[in-house]
């Protein structure tokens, strides 16, 4: 159930093109309208929005199972802050920093254990997510990680003595790297590597019979994935000026996966609407009860499993191919002729 | 060198725990081909409507039997309710339901009872003539629990005539079908097992560990490792296997450090599943393409 837009017809892609637009224009336009607060949750949505791609392109597109990407946010996140506060470096370099050093650990987590059937990589990224806030707050590492009490760095100032607040100006720094990895899995999808991934995900044995190094590839993807986690965690602590090793437990990756799981897997929409989603939830949940974004999750989790399994991205697209039934007969036909 | 006795027999008291977790997770793993992620969510619960039974009044022991029922109950439904439906379901959508659960359970928990530690109860404290220097009173009254759970399980399955049919169910559930057992039965079943011993092994633990909900993440964590090491489809391989995951962790965290538990077990999972995917005592699939 994926966007293959070179089948398309050109009046489809142009439609797309137009919605693309509108929300890129409205996300541009949204921090001059609400209040410094929403400019901050929404900062943090382009954040989860980055990790919901990465754990996308691992889970949706590449078929494998992580229950413990939140670790590789936490180094992204650690990265930041340890550059920012021991070495000075500028918030800005921090980002690209973060994502070498996710893809760097990713790969080589993911070299030795790609080869495991997804039930066993699920166990092993499992001991990831319990591992890695233990190890964050272990005495041998306090010097840099701060041990409990985490980092803090001092509040990002706005260049060029722009007309808007410090709030405003991170939202437009994690919007346009948000625009920017959404580019970049868009074309890494579009090309070869896109497609010897799907080709793995759906017949490993074929894939390989055709000329892919599948556990380089599996591994290359894992990294990939963990760069896009490491660059949103990067994001979150410039966003927050703050990193602490108890935002990182195993629910952060629990979150992530109820994310994308609900959003979409398989789909790029489905980042955003599953980042909506864990944006927004635990603040209004939470107002119930502290369990309650944890019970709403788990409800969400199955109840999306039985009726939609495709998220809310794959089902926005039934619904709107059911309302705009001529597009759907124009999709049979154009499939039948590809065939 | 006595301390290292010390730590062994500690090692071995864990171990035990780690043990009978590790064969609830092998016994679900052989009758369905899934890993219940939330095991140890759902032994949490058990033990939490242990402590509101003896609160509400009841003996410890009756407590005790009432909660192994209960969860025997729970656990059959929830494989009737939830899993059932899915079982067909990609792989990918079956750990995320399992993830699911384990949210719910977690989230139940905390709203009910709340997030503060409470003390749970050891009934051996008064069993003054198991006292020893290696072990507390507790940790000898749950061995011997646990070894008592273990015993039961053997002789259900090789002895009477619901665990043969089990074990057809987990062999071949096809020709089991043909030969007349209710396969669905015996999975319901099966899973009920996995809860009840999820209980016990909940209440053995939380005198010592305190009961919040987040007490059973680390011990799941064992678990897995346990059953990997041992043979996720071996029985006595993953209890063996949960024996000595125990004895290595004691160690470990003694002897090296006692924050590196965790990635000590997650390294032991990893280098498990890399050099001996099916365990010491696992058999080795070969899938046919």
């Amino acid at each position: 159930m994926q966007m293959n837009i070179l089948a398309m017809r050109p009046a489809r892609n142009r439609k797309l093109l137009l919605i693309q637009s509108a929300f890129v224009l409205t996300a541009f336009v949204l921090p001059l309208l609400i209040a410094p607060y929403q400019v901050f949750q929404w900062t943090l949505i382009a954040s989860y929005a980055v990790a919901l791609l990465g754990l996308n392109l691992l889970m949706g597109y590449s078929g494998q199972i992580s229950l413990g990407h939140g670790a590789f946010y936490a180094i992204g996140a650690y990265v930041s802050g340890i550059l920012i506060d021991h070495y000075g470096v500028p918030y800005i370099w921090t980002i690209p920093a973060a994502a070498g050093v996710g893809m760097a650990f990713g790969f080589l987590f993911g070299l030795p254990t790609v080869k495991l059937e997804n039930l066993y990589l699920a166990l092993a990224t499992f001991g990831l997510a319990v591992a890695v806030p233990q190890l964050l707050k272990y005495k041998a590492f306090e010097d840099w990680t701060g041990g409990f009490q985490g980092i803090t760095i001092s509040k990002p100032e706005v260049p060029f003595g722009l007309p808007i607040t410090q709030d405003q100006w991170l939202y437009y720094v994690s919007l346009v790297v948000a625009l920017l990895m959404f580019a970049l899995v868009h074309n890494l999808l579009r090309g070869r590597m896109g497609r010897a991934i799907v080709a793995v995900r759906d017949h490993p044995v074929a894939a390989s019979a055709m000329g892919v190094n599948v556990v380089v590839l599996k591994a290359l993807t894992f990294g990939v994935s963990a760069m896009y986690l490491a660059v949103a965690g990067a994001l979150s602590t410039i966003a927050m000026q703050y990193v602490s090793p108890d935002s990182f437990a195993m629910f952060l990756s629990i979150t992530l996966l109820v994310g994308v799981v609900i959003g979409g897997l398989g789909t790029l929409s489905g980042a955003l609407f599953g980042a909506v989603l864990i944006g927004f939830l635990p603040n209004f949940a939470e107002q119930i009860s502290k369990s309650a974004p944890g019970a709403v999750y788990g409800f969400l989790l199955i109840a999306f499993l039985f009726v939609m399994p495709s998220g809310v991205a794959g089902g926005l697209k039934i619904l709107l191919s059911r309302v705009f039934k001529t597009n759907s007969k124009h999709s049979a036909i154009s499939t039948q002729e590809t065939k | 060198m006595d301390a290292f006795i010390h730590q062994v027999f500690v090692g071995l008291a864990n171990g035990s725990l780690y043990a009978s977790l590790a064969l609830a997770l092998v016994m679900i793993y052989r009758s369905t081909g899934m890993v219940n992620f939330a095991q140890g969510e759902m032994a949490m619960v058990s033990t939490y409507i242990a402590l509101s039974l003896i609160q509400a009044g009841f003996s410890y022991w009756t407590a005790f039997f009432l909660t192994v029922a209960l969860s025997f109950v729970a656990g059959m439904a929830i494989e009737r309710f939830v899993i059932r439906p899915v079982s067909h379901a990609s792989e990918l959508s079956v750990v995320t339901v399992f993830i699911g659960l384990l949210l719910i359970f977690n989230s139940i928990a905390g709203w009910i009872w709340g997030y503060s530690i409470q003390q749970f109860p050891s009934p051996f404290s008064k069993f003054s003539f198991l006292a020893n220097p290696y072990l507390s009173l507790h940790q000898v009254g749950a061995v011997g629990m646990t070894l008592c759970v273990l015993i039961l399980l053997y002789v259900f399955f090789r002895f009477t005539k619901m665990g043969l049919a089990m074990r057809g169910t987990t062999d071949n559930g096809v020709s089991s079908r043909l030969v007349g057992i209710p396969v669905s039965r015996m999975l319901g079943i099966g899973w009920g097992l996995a809860a009840a011993i999820g209980a016990v092994v909940g209440m053995m633990v939380a005198p010592s560990l305190f009961l919040d909900p987040n007490m059973m993440v680390g011990l799941l964590l064992y678990a897995f490792a346990g059953a990997l090491l041992g043979g996720i489809s071996n029985p006595l391989g993953a209890v063996a296997g949960g024996f000595i995951v125990g004895v290595i962790e004691d160690l470990l965290g003694v002897y090296i450090d006692n924050e590196l538990r965790f990635t000590a077990a997650m390294v032991l999972i990893v280098c498990v599943l890399l050099f001996k995917p099916a365990g010491i005592w696992g058999k080795h699939t070969v899938k046919r393409v």
